[in-house]
């Protein structure tokens, strides 16, 4: 959990829009850093290996993919079941993100929340009904949110 | 635009670990068999008509030493476009997604430090005059941000 030092988040600063699209992409941050490119590449590898960066790549917009059924499943799982269900949940794969959250009652009764994204609605519903047959009994109210318009989508970003 | 074929394959191949060597978009394209400066020119293509939203480093800052929250609001409709100018207008908030429920509004507060969430929460607070629902990460199952292209 430490702190970046000043490289590493000067690093971050200069990548978190995006990765430069040149040839020699580290030798152009590098340039900008004022370090070596291999430097660079090295800082890069360690914030990888300690869970820093997820990992360097593309992130598509859903919906240009043809996934257009995005919903967030959130489901009341029995609080003494709900870590090893969600492990469970968060194993099928077309799961893309899988957390325990609080509950805000009266209004929000689900602690389990489970990405799933699909071409149609249908192909989530029925994607949803296996999470709904894996829950079993340990669930009691469910709600699925369709996302229906990207407001903003820009990721992380810090000030330099 | 629609991605083609091959835009559908350089999204899948650039999913996954993307090479720290001199000239790492030369090496994925010839893994692929095209050129360089192909590979580039559809990347660029690709995030100018937002097929992708980004392409680089995805930062975890948490392992940094900051915080990502997801937060809802329950926007009234007549104010909507309002409200998400308001919240889009901080550097705070990451995404936003308009959902179908009471609360329609979904975003992410990602913040170099701890502290920082409380301090964006009170400010979108502040400028829409709107509770914020918190719903911080209390255990993480699973999180893999790669769809098949």
């Amino acid at each position: 959990m430490n702190a970046p030092d000043d490289i590493d988040r000067r690093l971050i600063v200069a990548t978190q829009a995006g990765l430069p699209l040149v040839p020699r992409p580290y030798d152009m941050l590098a340039g900008q850093l004022g370090v070596t490119a291999d430097e660079v590449r090295r800082r890069l590898a360690a914030m990888i290996e300690r869970g820093a960066i997820r990992r360097i790549g593309a992130v598509p917009n859903h919906y240009a993919l043809g996934y257009t059924a995005n919903g967030m499943s959130v489901w009341d799982v029995a609080d003494a079941r709900v870590d090893a269900l969600g492990e469970q949940v968060g194993a099928l794969d077309f799961v893309t993100h899988c957390y325990r959250r609080p509950r805000r009652l009266p209004l929000w009764p689900y602690n389990l929340f489970a990405m799933v994204h699909g071409k149609s609605r249908d192909e989530v519903d029925d994607k949803l009904q296996q999470i709904a047959a894996l829950l079993g009994d340990a669930c009691g109210a469910r709600d699925v949110l369709f996302s229906t318009r990207i407001l903003k989508k820009s990721g992380l970003r810090i000030s330099a | 635009m629609q991605p083609d074929p091959l835009d559908r394959r350089i999204i899948n191949a650039l999913q996954g670990g993307f090479p720290l060597c001199d000239e790492p978009y030369r090496a994925v394209a010839g893994s692929l068999g095209i050129d360089e400066a192909e590979l580039i020119g559809r990347l660029q293509r690709m995030l100018d008509a937002r097929v992708l939203t980004r392409f680089g480093p995805m930062f975890q800052i948490e392992a940094i030493g900051g915080a990502f929250v997801l937060a809802a609001l329950a926007v009234p409709e007549d104010r909507f476009d309002e409200v998400a100018a308001q919240v889009n207008a901080l550097p705070e908030v990451a995404h936003n997604y308009r959902r179908e429920h009471a609360l329609n509004m979904w975003f992410v507060l990602a913040t170099e430090t701890v502290d920082g969430i409380a301090q964006a929460i009170a400010r979108i607070e502040q400028s829409t005059g709107l509770t914020v629902y918190a719903f911080p990460k209390e255990r993480e199952f699973f999180v893999e941000m790669k769809l098949a292209a």
